[in-house]
């Protein structure tokens, strides 16, 4: 049974899929348990993976038995399996954030579909994630993205549906350039698993097949991963799309997205091409950077709290692709803590995004003065993970800010780190905005004497929402202070990464 | 000349190909009536998959369906005719969803192009 | 020396933020959560004092706590110096504690709970400064420190006290980022952030390199306030009395000026300051601060601000005595911390008293409030003369070993701005001594409803007072014995 573990993470929810359409029709009710208990077995199955890769090194799965290269393989090594049980983690949480939120967003009727496609969306997901094949991979990425056009358009709001026809084109796009660049890579190597393209490939690396390949699938993952400037989809879909989707979609899906680019241009294409047979490295850091300050400036420019942690999302991967562009062990070790803690970072803010939308229907400043006050867990969370966004110390933003500076300066980029750390700065800028806005605004004064006024009656998130909320917020704080035992795992993730596949 | 020619002619799926998917982009982009840009996607896809069938070509092959002659038969390439059942599924599945939400925005908004889209949008 | 004595360090920093959790929760009743500040204090006072008999017989604690990032662990280390900043921390907190809490009720303020809180926090971090082992629980304390002293400086909550709030926090936050480079810059340079007395840089990369990391350390530590990075501080006095009194005595500019010492001492080492001619460049910094903070003092109407500047040049003593880079010049830059910390902070305790019994901020209106606060009034101009260095007063000590330490460290110039420095701290502090104790009031009514500030605050303002005598008479209980301790350990040698 567990060695088939790898196949079971993805036949399971898609079953769970059918089982939530059959029996919701029946009586609604049975969703939400359903899609919570398949979720939470998948986390313990991604746990148990973890386990095993590190106890016993790579995971390999051939599917119905078939050998690749023509067989289809699922590759389970330190990198995905660090990877796993963070998105799973991050699923769990936001399916037990959902329930309320979903309650609250979406039409009655429409409610078993939502479910349907959450738990097809975590299959696609976990499916990139743990694939060894190419093409694979992009079957799994379309079945995530189109279970991630459905759900953004999921909510009563009309602008929803605009924000997801955007998303489809430029998605489409980009799925059909990554496979074009799988049918050139093909061409090249006649394979279509990765670890046999990584051994085949050196021997093409002069062909234009190779150079266009690898252009054509880091555009189509950089448009998946929002890279600046290829962001444009993202600020609305992340802003229209109900809350507890937006919480999926900024820290599973996107995390996903960026590891299967890593896969692609570290695994397949190996530092051995992109770093010294075709430098591009310079430009993509150059980008990263641009990223970094683009995404913070037009935060701070907004004046909506969930369309301000969109664009914070989109100068955070930048963070994390900026870690690409130096390519070294530090910079990546830090890039890939990054991964980890913008994960739990992101979702705990746009946690507290859908809990002041849950309550007080509204997410612009102008709605939310002295909102502490009467939501005082809420925004003390926000504090926290907004504080870990900034890089206070000692929360996990703080280390991997760190390990990025480290990173940049060992390999001589000062520019590129100084642009870093503006960048942090720049967080300060937004991330203030909130809480200026609902500690330290107009409406919470009492004039009679500190505490003793009566308090109104506080309305704070619902147990539902707030037990997520608050422990991605303690995690924020805590895998800050515990980061060596995670590096345990990052280390030799970044090596195999360097060492190629 | 003979040699561009030349060039051309060894090459030519890959140049209608190329000419397909910036016909499809030009629709993409360039055309207001949303759905005519997903008629714009779709050239675009098909023309991938095009190109990946013009892959699999192998000369005096036949179509990959396994016949009773067995292994005796000369088969074009299989691999990229299975690939792109796929995609063409993925393809319709987007058009599909895409579709969908295009009568949606109809329904609300009761427009069908970009730019009165973007007028009803801000208005809203 | 591990077993209970380990524990202590630990102990000293864990206490007020275990304190500061159950403000939180106790935040509804008011004796209960101010006894809880108070019980801290007393604790951490103990915790501190405990650890002392074996700092001065040389020894230092040193306690792990998690590994945390490459280059340092979260690590403390008691050692003499760090001594002196905590015991100073420590006891100050204590009054200060005493001091908040009658102000607080007073004023009868709101947001009292979250006062406190941040209060607890800042001290706790303050501590972790004092104690850090290496850079990088240095960087981590100080960044916290930060965070949390926002909320205490823009406690009211008007608009100018927001528009303050943002100086401060850009001012602090710019500078930890530049801190941020400089740590992990030694990292990579030297493999290590861990302080090792005498300095650990010495030849690990060409000159120019260790200047530029100097100049990015001190950018670091603004907190310092060394100018033209002031800005912060006198936008900061929007806060209510007890945090100016705070952040000028106790924990954030203290921690600036520490810093910056323990870079002198335990990072570079005074001779490879030396080499690197980085003595004059600290020299002219300091010098241009402490003349030109002296004259915006004397343009100044506001008490607080111009305290504020007062505390801006001061600071700078203790830079001007690093720059010298002599034995007398490190030893009277050490000693200063604690002696204007206890001076300063006399000074913004009378400064809150004058709000809170008179309502009165600007030194104009402070006419002949002498004859109704007499205490309080003598508490302020004895803590004046302390500050411009004349006896019986504390001040004396560290104006004598900076002088001695400009002409041991063959800068006979810097006598030049000691003395003008003096005039000046003279020019502006004169005055208000001779407008509160001398001067007639306009309006002889107006000083009717003016009284002695109530007890919980009076009281530690002669308290503070009678320290800086007393560390004036006996100055070697226990400060200079720590300064001793500590310049021994950078230098190898005695003072005199």
């Amino acid at each position: 049974m567990i060695e088939h573990l790898p196949v079971i993470l993805i036949t399971v929810p898609i079953l769970s899929a059918l089982l939530i359409l059959l029996l919701g029709w029946h009586d609604r009710r049975f969703c939400y348990p359903i899609t919570l208990a398949t979720i939470l077995f998948q986390f313990v199955g991604g746990i148990a993976l973890l386990i095993e890769v590190m106890r016993q090194g790579t995971i390999h799965y051939h599917i119905g038995g078939w050998a690749p290269p023509l067989g289809i393989e699922f590759v389970i090594d330190t990198f995905n399996g660090y990877i796993l049980p963070i998105i799973l983690f991050l699923a769990v949480a936001a399916a037990v954030y959902a329930r309320r939120s979903v309650e609250n967003e979406i039409e009655p009727e429409k409610i078993v579909s939502f479910y349907v496609l959450f738990q097809l969306l975590v299959t696609g997901l976990v499916g990139m994630t743990i694939t060894g094949d190419i093409f694979n991979l992009y079957v799994f990425l379309e079945i995530s993205s189109i279970a991630a056009y459905t759900l953004i358009a999921s909510t009563r709001r009309p602008r929803a549906c605009v924000a997801a026809l955007n998303y489809l084109i430029l998605g489409s796009i980009a799925g059909g350039f990554v496979l074009l660049g799988i049918g050139n890579l093909y061409v090249a190597t006649g394979t279509l698993n990765m670890a046999d393209i990584a051994r085949l490939l050196p021997a093409s690396y002069g062909l234009a097949t190779v150079h266009t390949a690898f252009l054509l699938l880091v555009i189509g993952f950089s448009i998946k991963v929002a890279l600046f400037p290829l962001h444009l989809w993202l600020p609305d879909a992340y802003t229209e799309a109900p809350s507890a989707v937006t919480v999926l979609i900024s820290t599973v899906m996107a995390k996903v997205s960026v590891y299967a680019m890593f896969r692609v241009v570290f695994s397949v294409f190996t530092t051995a091409y992109f770093v010294e047979t075709v430098p591009v490295t310079e430009l993509i850091l150059l980008i990263a950077a641009v990223a970094i300050v683009a995404g913070a400036v037009l935060a701070i420019a907004q004046d909506d709290l969930k369309r301000m942690l969109a664009y914070s999302s989109v100068s955070q991967i930048g963070y994390i692709v900026f870690a690409l562009g130096v390519a070294n062990q530090v910079a990546l070790e830090g890039g890939l803590l990054h991964i980890l803690g913008h994960a739990v970072m992101k979702g705990c803010l746009f946690m507290v995004a859908g809990v002041i939308i849950y309550r007080l229907g509204t997410s612009r400043f102008s709605d939310l003065k002295g909102v502490a006050a009467t939501m005082p867990v809420t925004c003390a969370t926000f504090a926290l993970a907004g504080a870990s966004m900034i890089g206070v110390p000692p929360t996990i933003g703080f280390a991997s800010k760190y390990y990025l500076v480290m990173g940049a300066l060992e390999a001589g980029y000062w520019v590129y780190a100084a642009v870093l750390l503006a960048g942090s700065l720049l967080a300060v800028g937004y991330i203030w905005r909130f809480i200026e806005v609902a500690y330290f605004s107009a409406s919470s004064h009492h004039e009679d004497g500190g505490d003793h006024c009566p308090a109104p009656a506080v309305r704070e998130a619902p147990l539902s929402m707030l037990v997520p909320m608050v422990v991605l917020g303690f995690l924020c704080l805590l895998l800050g202070i515990f980061v060596e035992p995670i590096m345990e795992i990052v280390s030799p993730a970044v090596s195999l990464l360097l060492g190629g596949a | 000349m003979e040699a561009v020619f030349e060039v051309f002619l060894s090459h030519y799926n890959y140049w209608m190909a190329i000419i397909l998917i910036m016909i499809g982009f030009y629709a993409l982009i360039a055309k207001g009536n949303l759905v005519k840009k997903l008629i714009g996607l779709n050239i675009f896809q098909t023309a991938i998959f095009l190109f990946y069938i013009s892959l699999a070509e192998v000369e005096g092959g036949i179509a990959p369906i396994y016949l009773p002659e067995g292994m005796e038969a000369v088969y074009v390439n299989p691999i990229p005719h299975v690939l792109i059942l796929t995609a063409i599924v993925v393809g319709v599945s987007v058009t599909a969803v895409g579709l969908a939400l295009i009568v949606r925005i109809y329904e609300e908004y009761g427009v069908i192009d970009e730019a009165g889209l973007l007028k009803v949008v801000k208005r809203r | 020396m591990v077993d209970a004595t380990g524990l202590l360090p630990a102990v000293t920093v864990v206490t007020p933020l275990l304190a500061a959790v159950m403000i939180l929760v106790s935040g509804r009743h008011e004796n209960i959560r101010d006894g809880f500040t108070v019980a801290a204090a007393v604790a951490m006072l103990g915790s501190v004092v405990a650890m002392l008999p074996s700092i001065l017989a040389g020894e230092r604690i040193a306690v792990s706590l998690i590994p945390l990032l490459p280059g340092g662990d979260l690590a403390l280390r008691v050692d003499a110096f760090g001594m002196v900043f905590a015991l100073t921390a420590a006891v100050l907190w204590l009054l200060n504690s005493f001091y908040s809490i009658g102000y607080m009720r007073s004023l009868k303020e709101h947001a009292q709970t979250r006062f406190f809180f941040c209060l607890a926090v800042a001290i706790a971090s303050a501590i972790g400064i004092a104690f850090s082992a290496n850079l990088v629980t240095l960087l981590v304390f100080y960044e916290i420190l930060t965070i949390i002293t926002y909320p205490l400086v823009v406690h009211v909550e008007t608009p100018e006290a927001m528009a303050a709030g943002r100086k401060y926090l850009a001012y602090l936050l710019i500078g930890g980022v530049f801190l941020l480079a400089a740590v992990v810059l030694t990292y990579i340079l030297t493999g290590t952030t861990g302080f090792a007395p005498g300095g650990f840089l010495a030849g690990s990369a060409p000159p120019l390199t260790l200047q530029i990391l100097f100049i990015l350390f001190m950018v670091g530590f603004v907190k310092a306030a060394w100018m033209p990075l002031h800005g912060w501080l006198p936008a900061a006095m929007v806060a209510p009395t007890p945090v100016s009194a705070f952040l000028h005595a106790v924990a954030v500019v203290t921690a600036g000026v520490f810093g910056i010492v323990r870079i002198a001492g335990w990072v570079y080492g005074m001779d490879l300051l030396a080499s690197l001619g980085l003595g004059t460049l600290l020299a002219v910094i300091a010098s241009f601060t402490i003349i030109t903070a002296s004259l915006f003092a004397l343009t100044e109407d506001n008490l607080k601000r111009r305290l504020a500047y007062s505390t801006v040049s001061q600071l700078s003593y203790i830079l001007l005595g690093v720059s010298m880079l002599s034995i007398a010049g490190m030893t009277g830059a050490m000693a200063h911390i604690p002696i204007h910390a206890f001076l300063k902070i006399t000074l913004f305790f009378v400064a809150g008293a004058v709000i809170v019994a008179a309502g009165r901020e600007r030194i104009s209106d402070m006419k002949g409030i002498g004859r109704k606060m007499p205490v309080t009034a003598v508490m302020f101009s004895g803590a004046a003369i302390g500050i411009c260095g004349l006896p019986p007063f504390s001040g004396l000590i560290s104006k004598v070993y900076l002088a001695f330490g400009a002409v041991e460290g063959g800068v006979p110039i810097l006598l030049l701005v000691l003395v003008a420095s003096t005039v000046l701290n003279a020019a502006y502090f004169f005055p208000i001594i001779h407008t509160m104790l001398v001067a007639s009031p306009d309006d002889e009514r107006s000083l009717d409803s003016v009284s002695e500030p109530p007890l919980l605050m009076l009281v530690p303002i002669i308290l503070t007072t009678v320290a800086s005598v007393l560390i004036f008479f006996y100055p070697a209980v226990p400060f200079m014995d720590l300064v001793e301790i500590a310049i021994g350990e950078i230098t190898g040698s005695v003072i005199p």
